[in-house]
């Protein structure tokens, strides 16, 4: 089971998610996690066994049914929705097998769309931080392309980056390699592992690779929506 | 650009044609709401200031709006009264002390006051007979209250003072009669009185059914030809504000006890067609917006379904359900102000277009025919045809926008992966 951290940057206590229907179904089964800031977190488990039902309820993009989802300590299970929208924009990032990146816009506008929604910087100093981080991702000279214009593994980088646009305190992954093949897996592997040791951002990701999910601090793994 | 803006105006881009389509419609709407309504107002304008141009903003006549009452319903007025047999008076008829009347009337400022005596007359010319309206006037009196003196043709109102037995036709029925300036006809009034009249003036008002049927004389030879000496009929009132003559009417009728009868109520079924005429207008022109209303509709659905996916990773990104109704009404408002801009081009071409056409009809001149279109230009008409097209434009992108707002990005996302 979990290990006990000290300060867990994102805690989950007794969570369960139940698709309500004649036959209701038990996405997630009373999990207990806390992921400390820094660490790299992997959620392995066979198909259909709730990892990805984990994490969206991990990153308050869908509600538990029972249980309560704790960030910075703070209980948000009486959040809003407008509030939990705040603590997506400002504390979370989301990467997804697929890359979502906005087709129309260019990288750096993609880059640029989470941090002027949260409208904290000057939009120079916006651009500055996105093309720095779009550098350390390798995507320097890819700024101003649209995502159509962009290989497979520099989409996903893409969509990296704008994650972190806000500097989240937790990034999560949903088979963030699901769609690339081992070379780029690898290079997404690699960034979150510098990110969670440089920059203290706690990474949870879902994976079904065994020899990725080896990589990481800590393994937690689901079969039939429990923590085993 | 604010990011939700960008993101809108984005969207449209992306389907040019269809958002081209969807602001054409809208144009068109505003345009035809904003040209349909300067011809039906102009058309109607022009039609009331005919009218109060032409005929007398008040006539008082001899008559009364209710029949006398008899002296036993006066005085049992919760009775069950029957009065059976009753003969109607053999009254001198006119407006009793109708000169004196209208003296005192036309010491009210701003008025213009005529007296007239309205009777039947037969005329024969030759062969030609004709039977007529007459109408005895003070020839002074009615060059100020009418435009009877500029629809002169030959002849003029002077030459009716200068001679007692001067008479003014109608230029349809002086053709009729075969009557032309200076011709001596023969009067013949129901009164049994029959005396000679010479043509003095010949007028064309371009209303067939005066130019026909109306002649007019001097009081004094009116009165002579009825046998009614002193009386007049009729008291007709100009005022220098025509919108007051219902007022003026009221308080003319409580203090005289005659009718007294305002053009607008004149024209009552006239202004009833107005509306009707309107109602007509407005529903054409709502049918045509409410179709550019369901294009907006359309394209903002269809973005919406398109967009399931951009949607999806905003919301998971942070924007709030009302940042996402945000951009989308947008998108209905950018499609609604961009039509009702255009829309005002178009209107204020057809306008101009309209404007621009002559028409030519036989006969012509006279105070109620036209050869143009009579169109109203007013400020109004653009203001009501814009807010209405964005008001309808925000109405057809609230419904997408609020299922784009509720869409669950978890089920997106799932979706997709």
């Amino acid at each position: 089971m979990t290990v006990p951290v000290p300060t867990p940057v994102l805690e989950a206590r007794g969570l369960s998610r139940v698709l309500p229907g004649p036959v209701p179904v038990t996405l997630v089964n009373g999990v207990d996690v806390a992921v400390a800031p820094g660490e790299f977190v992997a959620i392995t488990g066979p198909s259909g066994s709730g990892k990805s039902s984990l994490l969206y309820l991990l990153g308050l993009l869908d509600r538990p049914t029972s249980g309560t989802v704790l960030l910075e300590g703070r209980d948000t299970a009486p959040l809003d929705g407008d509030e939990l929208a705040r603590l997506r924009l400002e504390k979370l990032g989301f990467v997804f097998q697929f890359h979502f990146l906005l087709p129309e816009f260019t990288v750096l506008d993609n880059v640029l769309v989470p941090m002027r929604k949260r409208a904290a910087l000057p939009r120079a100093a916006m651009t500055e931080h996105a093309l720095d981080l779009l550098d350390r991702l390798g995507l320097a000279d890819q700024a101003r392309k649209r995502p159509d214009q962009l290989s497979g593994g520099q989409r996903q980088r893409a969509a990296i980056a704008r994650a972190l646009a806000n500097a989240p305190r937790v990034l999560l992954a949903d088979e963030p390699t699901g769609n690339l093949d081992t070379r780029n897996a690898q290079t997404v592997f690699d960034i979150f592992r510098s990110l969670a040791a440089d920059t203290g951002t706690a990474v949870v990701t879902v994976t079904h690779d065994e020899h990725l999910a080896a990589q990481t601090d800590r393994r937690l793994h689901l079969v039939d929506g429990r923590c085993v | 650009m604010p990011l939700l803006l960008t993101v809108a105006l984005t969207h449209l881009a992306g389907r040019r044609r269809q958002t081209l389509v969807s602001v054409l419609g809208v144009a068109l709407g505003v345009g035809f709401f904003i040209a349909m309504s300067a011809l039906m107002q102009g058309f109607q304008q022009f039609f009331i200031s005919s009218v109060i141009d032409v005929s007398p903003h008040i006539t008082l006549s001899d008559e009364h709006r209710e029949p006398t009452r008899q002296p036993a319903l006066v005085a049992y007025p919760l009775g069950a009264v029957s009065v059976e047999g009753v003969k109607p008076r053999d009254e001198r008829r006119g407006v009793k002390r109708g000169l004196a009347i209208a003296a005192e009337i036309a010491r009210l400022p701003g008025v213009q006051v005529a007296p007239s005596l309205q009777g039947q007359l037969f005329l024969r010319y030759g062969s030609a007979e004709r039977n007529a309206t007459m109408i005895g006037i003070d020839p002074a009196a009615e060059a100020r209250l009418t435009r009877l003196e500029r629809d002169m043709v030959a002849g003029s109102l002077h030459a009716l003072e200068t001679r007692s037995d001067g008479i003014a036709l109608g230029v349809a029925l002086a053709k009729r009669l075969g009557a032309s300036l200076g011709d001596r006809l023969t009067a013949v009034a129901p009164s049994g009185v029959m005396r000679s009249v010479t043509v003095s003036a010949i007028y064309r008002t371009g209303i067939t059914a005066f130019d026909d049927g109306t002649v007019y004389m001097p009081l004094k030879q009116a009165q002579i030809l009825q046998d009614r000496h002193n009386v007049v009929n009729r008291i007709r009132v100009r005022l220098s504000e025509p919108t007051e003559a219902p007022a003026v009417a009221a308080r003319l009728e409580a203090r005289y006890g005659y009718k007294a009868e305002s053009w607008q109520e004149a024209n009552q079924g006239i202004f009833n067609v107005f509306v009707i005429q309107n109602a007509i207008m407005y529903s054409t022109v709502g049918a045509i917006t409410i179709v550019a209303a369901f294009g907006i509709f359309n394209i903002i659905s269809t973005v919406v379904f398109e967009k399931t996916r951009d949607i999806g990773i905003l919301k998971s990104l942070g924007f709030a359900e009302a940042d996402i109704t945000r951009i989308f009404l947008m998108e209905g408002l950018a499609v609604g102000v961009i039509g009702a801009l255009a829309g005002w081009l178009v209107g204020y071409a057809l306008v101009a277009g309209l404007s621009s056409l002559r028409f030519s009809f036989g006969g012509g001149g006279g105070a109620m025919s036209s050869d143009r279109l009579r169109l109203a230009w007013s400020l109004y008409h653009y203001l009501a045809g814009g807010a209405f097209s964005v008001v309808s434009a925000m109405v057809a992108a609230w419904l997408p926008a609020r299922r784009a707002a509720r869409l669950n990005p978890v089920d997106i996302i799932r979706g997709v992966s």
